[in-house]
């Protein structure tokens, strides 16, 4: 089956035409420094970010959130909720930026649609029988439609890890290129393809390498650690690791692909620190809630309460904003 | 040959661990005559929000136990000093300059002071709470649950049976608290702090911070996320205790108010100190349906 197609770039199509050559062009890329990458990104977690330039931080990182619901027990009511507090995180303070995105499973997002109208707040739904990607690729694909029809504006699949670790690159290749053509509306349009590469099954810095690579070769627009379901989940020296596969893949090719860190992290000094990163890694062309995103639910309150020190000057609780 | 010097830096006690000051600040604490003796941890306003974020986290366990349970725990901890006897007299007579057998007499009745407070967590409800009348076919309970995470700025003075004296009722009550010690004489309560790490406490109950209290008192005042605070440690400090009730006047907390000077922590403590943290709830049941 030709691929081809599917790839924006056609730089990549001779890498990409049989599953031998995908294998040279990845297990060919560089490997990974885990000592020196871990240092890096401990090194990077250093740094002090105070007053204006917290201040600014906290912000972009509240844009930054996909405020995310992916429980057994969604009940409408948990996504409508969790909407309204999308579009208005501190509702005591008209300033408060709204977040980028809500999560949710396919099912969820005529609700989501329902309650965020045209606020501006995307609806990133998780397809592909999220989270452990283990089904037919019919059913993947129609889950994937179900949620592209249903209104998502991203959407959030996984990869089959076990055809990655069994070293078919093609296979995974194809199939996020397939899960890529089922995100495409009439008019020309498509929905934002995350590709979700559960760092803490691939055992290997260099897996994630092979696997970035892999994803944005396919056509992904956002690569993305984790689906929060998997300990460990987002890392800082995985997040830089990816980081670092976006910047060169831009070098190469000119086309920009986000990063988008989910689960684990909790509190705003952990989330700048990845914005430390982003700035220092990638450059500050990835600031930008179109670049880059936090998967999370925890960490929008963490954010919100150092957003209220900021302005008041007295440490808040959580007794001031919502559960979720 | 002359043994080195063993020159010790203190740490603070947070959510059941020994952390330096965030700020990485420390200072030196002098005896009563004026002699080095230790480093103790400055406490800044960040290790006062970890430790309140320890404290929160640590209610709603503390807070269900069973009243005797609590109890249990806090003899526990008079065990454990009665163990530790001779380094708290040394603490003691370190801090507030008394002669030996003062300090002993002094420790005694600090842990005479937690086994009368440990007696007290399953009766303290028999003795404030009550069955009220009420002129209808209802049972109207009042019982006294605990306030929440209590803020304690401990005594100047009395270093050890003082600190007893404000720690023991907030906590046999069932509230987690966050304790500024004695700033010029914090030894005892970092020895406290060694105790009550092995005996039973679960991590977060007592937090305890060594440093100045006009320092992160305001803090602690101003934290959205304390119920209640004690200034028994500014005794005698008015405009500082009035600028502290108004930054706890926000989120309204319980305040106990400064006294004009420290008072004798050798009195029987009544029951005040346990009361002040309690809040008071009153059930309607309906009989006869």
């Amino acid at each position: 089956m030709s691929t081809s197609s599917t790839v924006l770039d056609s730089s990549f199509d001779d890498v990409t035409r049989t599953d031998a050559s995908l294998r040279r062009f990845l297990h060919g890329l560089p490997g990974v420094d885990q000592v020196g990458a871990e240092a890096r990104a401990a090194g990077l977690g250093t740094r002090s970010i105070k007053t204006s330039a917290k201040a600014y931080a906290l912000d972009l990182a509240i844009r930054m959130v996909d405020l995310t619901t992916l429980e057994g027990q969604d009940t409408p009511g948990k996504v409508r909720a969790l909407a309204s507090k999308a579009m208005r995180p501190d509702p005591a303070d008209p300033t408060c930026p709204q977040v980028a995105a809500v999560c949710v499973y396919p099912d969820m997002v005529p609700v989501a649609r329902e309650t965020l109208g045209d606020s501006g707040v995307h609806i990133a739904a998780v397809a592909t029988a999220f989270p452990s990607g283990r089904a037919a690729m019919d059913i993947k694909l129609a889950d994937t439609k179900d949620a592209v029809d249903a209104g998502a504006h991203e959407i959030d699949m996984v990869i089959d890890r076990g055809a990655f670790l069994a070293g078919h690159y093609l296979q995974v290749f194809e199939e996020i290129a397939q899960v890529r053509e089922a995100c495409r509306r009439e008019k020309g349009e498509s929905a934002h393809l995350k590709v979700i590469f559960e760092t803490g099954e691939l055992q290997t810095y260099d897996n994630v390498r092979r696997a970035s690579w892999l994803a944005m070769m396919a056509g992904a627009h956002f690569i993305k650690t984790s689906t929060g379901k998997v300990q460990p989940a987002a890392t800082l020296p995985v997040t830089l690791v990816m980081l670092e596969a976006v910047r060169d893949f831009r070098e190469q090719t000119g086309t920009m692909i986000g990063v988008k860190p989910a689960g684990g992290i909790r509190t705003s000094k952990d989330a700048i620190k990845y914005l430390v990163m982003v700035n220092e890694v990638a450059g500050p062309d990835w600031l930008d809630p179109d670049w880059f995103r936090f998967g999370a639910s925890t960490l929008l309150n963490d954010l919100l309460m150092q957003r209220t020190k900021m302005t008041t000057g007295r440490y808040s609780g959580p007794d001031y904003f919502t559960l979720d | 040959m002359s043994r080195i010097d063993v020159r010790k830096t203190y740490k603070l006690y947070v959510g059941g661990a020994f952390p330096r000051s965030e700020s990485g600040h420390s200072y030196e604490v002098f005896d009563s005559k004026g002699k080095f003796v230790a480093n103790a941890a400055l406490a800044s306003r960040k290790d006062a929000r970890d430790a309140v974020i320890a404290a929160r986290k640590a209610f709603p366990g503390w807070s269900a136990r069973t009243a005797y349970n609590r109890a249990q725990i806090v003899y526990r901890i008079a065990e454990v000093m009665e163990d530790r006897r001779p380094q708290f007299v040394q603490a003691v007579v370190q801090s507030e300059g008394l002669s030996a057998s003062k300090a002993e007499k002094v420790v005694d009745e600090a842990i005479d002071r937690l086994v009368w407070y440990a007696g007290w967590a399953d009766k303290i409800t028999q003795v404030i709470g009550n069955a009220n009348p009420v002129a209808g076919p209802f049972f109207n309970l009042s019982t006294p649950e605990p306030t929440g995470v209590v803020a304690v700025l401990a005594p100047q003075e009395s270093s050890l049976l003082g600190l007893i004296g404000v720690v023991a009722p907030a906590i046999v009550t069932g509230n987690t608290v966050v304790v500024v010690s004695s700033c010029d004489r914090p030894l005892p309560a970092v020895t406290f702090s060694e105790v009550l790490a092995t005996s039973d406490v679960p991590g977060g109950v007592v937090n305890i911070l060594t440093g100045s209290a006009a320092t992160v008192g305001p803090w602690l005042a101003s934290h959205m996320d304390v119920n209640a605070l004690d200034l028994t440690g500014i005794a005698g400090d008015s405009a500082l205790a009035t600028d502290l009730e108004v930054a706890a006047a926000d989120n309204l907390k319980r305040v106990r108010r400064a006294p004009a000077a420290e008072p004798d922590w050798t009195l029987d403590p009544g029951l005040d100190a346990m009361t002040a943290f309690l809040e008071t709830k009153t059930v309607w049941h309906p009989i006869g349906v």
